[in-house]
């Protein structure tokens, strides 16, 4: 199976779930389905359970701040088809809050984690939600363009 | 259950017979001879027996998204040397190839293939730490002198190479840092001769030494469903049985032009999927490193180890890429957004051992305390590239 592929039998299933198709640009790099926050979980979920399309693994999970607005990134692989997929959900930078897909992927477990420590995503459904890589009392989501960052941390200075 | 493990309870296992014991919670880290590194696992223990085990990690986080961020694409490499810096050419290499592949570079060959050359010793050096410090987790300190006799070799071709012993920032974006010297490739090609011989050593020293094996087989299982679930790459999914690498699954340089095996666990001296298995993965992807290094040095043109046009500020176009590379220790991913500037959008870095390490609450479950040293170690992850 090709990306191409795999992106068609995603549009054909999820016609209503997809806001576009990241080919139609003039960017380089990977092309990428964007998706509906709402919709996520069921195409991730049929996107792993169906046997034409087998994406067991969840390759990588990563925040990404555009500036105007967040996103959380999923690469999504299929080892039995040779194909991996990229799925971008763009998030209100008020309120970015998207399902969590760890029912799914045992590997969404911390890289969600991850996300919601250093953008602040929520990932609704996440067993357990906390700060992974920041210190739990950590104010703020470093990743975030408008971070500013702490002049002092238990009395440690950043003076620099 | 303590505030600290609210994570989803697993089925708990019991001491055999009536025997009286009492939970309790035993910390161990970040300051300890045998995480590896600061890392701290909180352990709820019923007697001897491990009922859970909450990893906590961070404590080497130094924001290297955020500075990857900050600085332009040539002077992130010297960073990502910091994340696995057991294997630092792997590391520059996966993020040279990531940004090549959204600029659309075209490398020389002689670079290709001395990047191949170089990423291979790496694996070989970090393997033999991966060897020798496995053997003192359990309590033999023998191999651990004699892999760091024989990496000690490596470390002086790389040292010729590029002037440093950890931290080479060798590989760079278009090509190389600069050429190998006049027989440096015959020093290589002693050195594998050299080396060769020397895993039958480390075989009869350890792999099958009867202490060993009782040490480690039969522990810290990881069947391959859970494995692929939790997103576990390299020695640690193949020791599993599952025939996965990159360099053949999806080649990059030119891996698919040399013959090599990729080695999987079997479950011969216990269950599939245990220590032993996660270890001698690793001790045959030597060998199996040993094999390319020495195909690789047949070819090796003379020419030009840095493309022209990736000499003056680098602007990748406007665009995302994802790529992935075989590092020792699995699949090292970067995601680069790029919009055109100088500087990235977002640098993501998908590190192997951030997933190998999130599976251990899975497999320590129902372990005896003391195993649960040997299979923190038969995962074989560097807090560098897990806190990043």
């Amino acid at each position: 199976m090709t990306r191409a592929e795999a992106h068609a039998a995603i549009l054909a299933k999820f016609p209503d779930a997809i806001v576009r198709d990241g080919r139609e640009g003039k960017e380089a790099g990977d092309p990428y389905l964007v998706v509906k926050a709402e919709r996520l979980h069921d195409v991730v979920k049929w996107m792993k359970e169906d046997p034409g399309m087998r994406f067991e693994v969840l390759q990588c999970l990563s925040g990404v701040d555009y500036g105007k607005d967040l996103a959380s990134v999923y690469h999504l692989d299929s080892w039995t088809n040779k194909v991996t997929v990229c799925l971008r959900v763009e998030l209100p930078r008020e309120k970015p809050e998207v399902a969590s897909i760890t029912d799914l992927y045992g590997a969404a477990d911390w890289h969600e984690r991850e996300a919601y420590d250093l953008l602040g995503i929520t990932y609704t459904g996440h067993p357990k939600l906390v700060r992974i890589l920041c210190a739990e009392d950590w104010v703020g989501y470093p990743l975030r363009k408008d971070y500013v960052f702490p002049k002092e941390y238990h009395g440690i200075k950043n003076d620099l | 259950m303590s505030p600290e493990l609210q994570s989803p309870p697993l089925a708990q296992p019991r001491a055999p017979g009536d025997v009286r014991t009492e939970e309790m919670l035993l910390n161990i880290g970040p300051q300890h001879p045998s995480t590896h590194g600061v890392f701290r696992v909180v352990v709820q223990t019923d007697g001897e027996i491990v009922l859970d085990s909450e990893p906590h990690i961070g404590y080497l986080h130094r924001c290297f998204e955020k500075i990857a961020e900050s600085v332009d694409y040539l002077k992130v490499t010297p960073y990502t040397d910091r994340l696995d810096y057991l294997a630092s050419m792997c590391n520059n290499l996966g993020y040279c190839l990531t940004v090549e592949k959204l600029m659309g570079l075209q490398i020389p060959r002689r670079a290709t293939r001395l990047r191949m050359i170089v990423a291979e010793l790496n694996r070989v050096a970090s393997h033999l730490l991966a060897f020798g410090t496995y053997g003192m987790d359990s309590g033999a300190i023998t191999p651990f002198l004699h892999a760091f006799r024989d990496r000690e070799a490596i470390l002086k071709l790389f040292e010729i190479i590029c002037g440093q012993r950890l931290n080479y920032n060798y590989v760079r974006i278009g090509g190389l840092a600069e050429d190998a010297p006049p027989r440096w490739l015959d020093q290589v090609a002693a050195f594998v001769d050299f080396f060769e011989p020397k895993i039958d050593e480390y075989d009869a020293l350890l792999s099958y030494n009867g202490i060993f094996i009782k040490r480690a087989a039969n522990i810290g299982v990881l069947p391959a469903a859970t494995a692929i679930s939790w997103g576990c790459t390299g020695p640690v999914l193949r020791g599993s049985g599952v025939r996965r690498d990159i360099r053949k699954d999806e080649p990059y340089l030119e891996y698919d032009k040399v013959e090599f095996d990729v080695p999987i666990g079997r479950g011969e001296v216990g269950t599939l999927g245990d220590c032993w298995d996660r270890y001698m993965v690793r001790v045959r992807e030597m060998r199996e490193a040993c094999k390319i290094v020495r195909q690789v040095l047949k070819d090796v043109p003379e020419g030009p180890v840095m493309a022209p046009e990736a000499k003056k500020v680098l602007r990748p176009p406007k665009g995302e890429v994802y790529y992935r590379i075989e590092n020792p220790r699995g699949e090292l991913g970067f995601y680069v957004v790029s919009d055109g500037k100088d500087k990235a959008v977002r640098i993501k870095c998908r590190s192997p051992a951030f997933c190998n390490l999130s599976v251990l609450r899975e497999i320590a479950h129902g372990c005896m305390l003391a195993d649960m040293i040997m299979i923190i170690g038969s995962i074989d992850f560097v807090m560098g590239e897990v806190d990043r």
